[in-house]
């Protein structure tokens, strides 16, 4: 293996995160910092062409390539876990840019009381409101400590909503169930898909308060504190699983990179799949670096003073069981931390409703739409539900293309395929839309994530194998959606209406959300957690570990903005603090 | 290397003769009465008959409109099982391979290509009988993971991008109603509320006036 010159800081993953902790080391420093990324190059301007769904959409051009890796998954600890062979409940992406290129932009904040999960809800309800097996904890921050992060992550997308809550103030039309913001929106609301009026309309009349779906595919042109402009989406339809052609969704490329680009302190070295992270446990325990093999198959050492880990929850997970760093999470005995807290989300299509009229449903963009939140709160099971927390209801306008939109029929049309198949399929083309619901998912403690013991990734170290299934409060909360769903179409007007059938054993082959959180969960103690709540590792101070894996369960809300709220943290803190004086920031 | 094979279309089958209209009525737009005949790229001739046959049962050619046969669909598929689709260049295929319940997803080795080829063996002389005969041997393999993967890629070749060799003439996105890529409907989308609004289709290639690569041509 080859060692190659020491750098200031080496960062695993080009995607939001770990591109964001560049261009805040870049820039803001004089630190040599080298960015390794396993994908292929990317760059905003590659999109204007990709408007292909049948490549993008379907064959999932942008997405990780399975055949290299893959991820195991088993239901419960007594199975024998098997590879998920294709693409299915989520789309972890590759490449520069990471899933922050292909995702849909949909960018509402955490609730306030997710921060502290453990504790609030045993204040308010008991000690036993939370499910026997749970293994919910706090984060170790408040949302108060957090918000002027959030801002500063809403002004580098050019956010586009209606705030619902200023500084306490509550504000109609607005989400008036959110936490509080010190600032509104840096652009307003985006226009508004047909069947999200709808949605709007009859929401109101049953009492919900819908606002607009907070999005970061940008309502008009802004340029953000880094000087970064963009235009306004077009409503083109081609966003979630494409990259935007126009450039109105905010991506790594094209918010991050141009930046990082500039700064002669910053490499980029493409096709460098990293293996592990050298460490010395003792005298003074640190990260020495990481190995990584490049695309013609040659191995190198790259020496480094800090260590960032952004290569997404799975691999920020693999990376620290393949390299030895902590001790594997054991739902046995409950002892060690790495791997422990997986969840995912119950993102459902709760209601699938069929109209007599046209929606015109290839306009739209992945987060263009109005959703309410009436239903995501604490107290649900204290009125007879009997399910803990809640989520959103979601009507958006995707942009629906005719491949993946194709078929969709009410459950009265009993044929498949043939004229009578075709016929139905024909009618109802335009007229059927969904009303989603995005719940929370509390942590438990058989859902974990370790080292398989049979698959190998490409170059023959152990795939990472997930432990994972619903439990009881996940059915209930979804079935609980499904009739305030179908509630919620008959008001719209439908025709007929699919309710959603229910959640049973985890299903890797309907996609659920891309929102896989855990592994390396960040906590105030290191004996619950794998780092503190500026990211730093508990053992080795100069490694950090960035994006979803910290979090220590999923909330209802899209991570993309509470992960790179605690990266702006985190840099802070490296940046005041770490550098002046090498040590724990906690 | 494998014998060339060639897929031989009469005019009134081949794909982009007959172009439908908005409300659906099929019109001849050229007259062409020499047949045409395109090279296969996976597929022999008997089984791109076979395929183009089933694909007509699955989405026929009906007074609701045009159907596989009018977009090409065994066209499209013969180009996709030729390409990193057809051979699982993105799929995890290491053992072992186990049987597993449904919701970990397809566990098995076949790669598309296989599975047509293995499929396409139980359906010798599909093509040269009639349309009922022909239903009641689709419905003996429906529940095959053969059939399903041949209904899944009918629907691709219906509404795909012409640029992969289906949906030719645009007649799927014309059937449904489908404009294609659009750089722009920022004027449009809060105009035609509860109305319907049908731009005319437009490729991917007519839209960006770029020479775009279907992934099926790359190596």
């Amino acid at each position: 293996m080859k060692a190659l010159p020491a750098v200031d800081a080496v960062i695993v993953g080009a995607g939001w995160a770990g591109l964001l902790m560049a261009k805040e080391l870049g820039t803001r420093t004089s630190l040599s910092v080298v960015v390794l990324e396993r994908g292929p190059s990317r760059q905003s301007s590659d999109y204007s062409t990709d408007m292909d769904e049948l490549d993008f959409a379907i064959r999932l051009r942008m997405m990780q390539d399975l055949s290299q890796e893959t991820v195991t998954l088993r239901h419960d600890p007594t199975q024998r876990a098997l590879p998920l062979r294709q693409h299915g409940a989520f789309l972890p992406g590759a490449g520069v840019g990471g899933t922050g290129e292909h995702w849909n932009a949909q960018v509402p904040r955490f609730l306030p009381d997710c921060f502290e999960l453990l504790t609030k809800t045993a204040a308010k309800y008991g000690a036993n409101a939370l499910p026997e097996d749970h293994a919910v904890r706090d984060w170790g921050i408040t949302y108060d400590e957090l918000e002027p992060f959030y801002t500063r992550v809403d002004k580098l997308l050019g956010s586009s909503g209606q705030a619902g809550n200023i500084r306490g103030k509550l504000i109609n039309g607005g989400n008036i169930f959110e936490g509080w913001r010190s600032e509104e929106y840096p652009t307003p609301p985006t226009k508004v898909p047909y069947f999200s009026w709808l949605f709007r309309d009859a929401a109101k009349s049953l009492g919900y308060h819908p606002y607009p779906a907070p999005s970061a595919n940008i309502s008009r042109a802004y340029t953000n504190p880094d000087g970064i402009s963009r235009g306004g989406c077009t409503y083109c339809g081609f966003c979630g699983r494409f990259g935007c052609m126009v450039g109105a969704k905010a991506q790594p490329t094209n918010v991050l990179l141009p930046i990082i680009q500039k700064r002669k302190n910053v490499s980029l070295r493409i096709g460098a799949w990293v293996r592990r992270v050298l460490f010395d446990p003792t005298p003074k325990p640190s990260a020495r670096g990481v190995t990584y093999v490049d695309g013609a198959g040659e191995e190198f050492f790259q020496p480094a003073s800090l260590v960032f880990l952004a290569s997404w929850t799975f691999n920020n997970t693999r990376l620290l069981l393949l390299s030895g760093i902590g001790e594997s999470h054991d739902p046995a005995t409950g002892g060690g931390t790495v791997g422990s807290n997986l969840t995912h989300q119950v993102s459902v299509p709760s209601a699938t409703a069929f109209f007599d009229q046209p929606l015109n449903r290839f306009m739209g963009s992945g987060s263009a739409g109005f959703l309410f939140s009436d239903f995501d709160r604490d107290d649900l099971h204290r009125s007879s539900m009997n399910f803990v927390r809640g989520g959103y209801f979601a009507a958006r306008g995707y942009g629906f293309q005719p491949i993946g939109a194709f078929g969709v029929l009410p459950n009265s049309v009993k044929a498949t395929w043939g004229s009578e198949w075709k016929k139905a399929a024909v009618r109802y083309y335009d007229r059927t839309a969904t009303i989603g619901f995005v719940g929370e998912h509390l942590a438990y403690k058989a859902n974990f994530m370790d080292l398989d013991p049979v698959y190998k990734d490409k170059l023959g170290d152990p795939l990472l194998r997930l432990t994972l299934d619903w439990r009881d409060n996940e059915r209930k909360m979804a079935d609980f959606a499904t009739r305030r769903a179908v509630e919620v179409a008959h008001a719209m007007g439908a025709r007929e209406i699919n309710p959603f059938v229910g959640l049973r054993s985890y299903d890797s082959t309907r996609y659920n959300s891309t929102h896989i959180q855990g592994g390396t969960i960040m906590g105030d103690s290191p004996a619950h957690s794998v780092v503190s709540p500026y990211l730093q590792h508990w053992q080795l101070p100069n490694l950090f570990i960035l994006g979803g894996s910290t979090f220590p369960q999923n909330a209802s809300a899209n991570p993309t903005p509470t992960i790179l709220a605690f990266v702006y943290r985190a840099a802070d803190a490296i940046v005041d603090r770490y550098l002046k004086h090498p040590g724990p920031l906690a | 290397m494998r014998r060339r094979h060639f897929l031989t279309l009469s005019a009134a089958t081949l794909g982009g003769v007959l172009i439908y209209s908005l409300d659906r009525k099929a019109s001849l737009l050229a007259a062409q009465h020499k047949p045409v005949r395109i090279p296969l790229r996976s597929f022999t001739e008997t089984e791109a008959l076979i395929v183009a046959a089933a694909a007509s049962r699955i989405f026929p050619s009906d007074d609701s409109g045009p159907g596989a046969r009018e977009a090409g669909v065994a066209i499209f598929i013969d180009r996709q099982l030729a390409g990193a689709y057809g051979r699982d260049r993105f799929r995890y295929t290491q053992p072992p391979f186990e049987d597993a319940p449904r919701e970990l997803g397809y566990q098995g080795s076949a790669t598309p290509r296989q599975i047509y080829r293995e499929g396409l063996r139980g359906l010798q002389g599909f093509h040269l009988r009639d349309p009922a005969a022909q239903d009641e041997a689709l419905r003996k393999i429906e529940p095959t993971l053969f059939f399903s993967v041949l209904r899944q890629n009918t629907i691709e070749g219906m509404f795909c991008d012409p640029l992969h060799g289906g949906n030719a003439g645009m007649v799927g996105w014309q059937l449904v109603g489908f404009p294609g890529p659009r750089m722009s409907n920022f004027d449009e989308i809060e105009k035609y509320y509860g109305q319907a609004y049908r731009p005319k289709p437009v490729s991917l290639r007519q839209a960006t006036g770029a020479k775009v690569r279907p992934s099926e041509d790359e190596k």
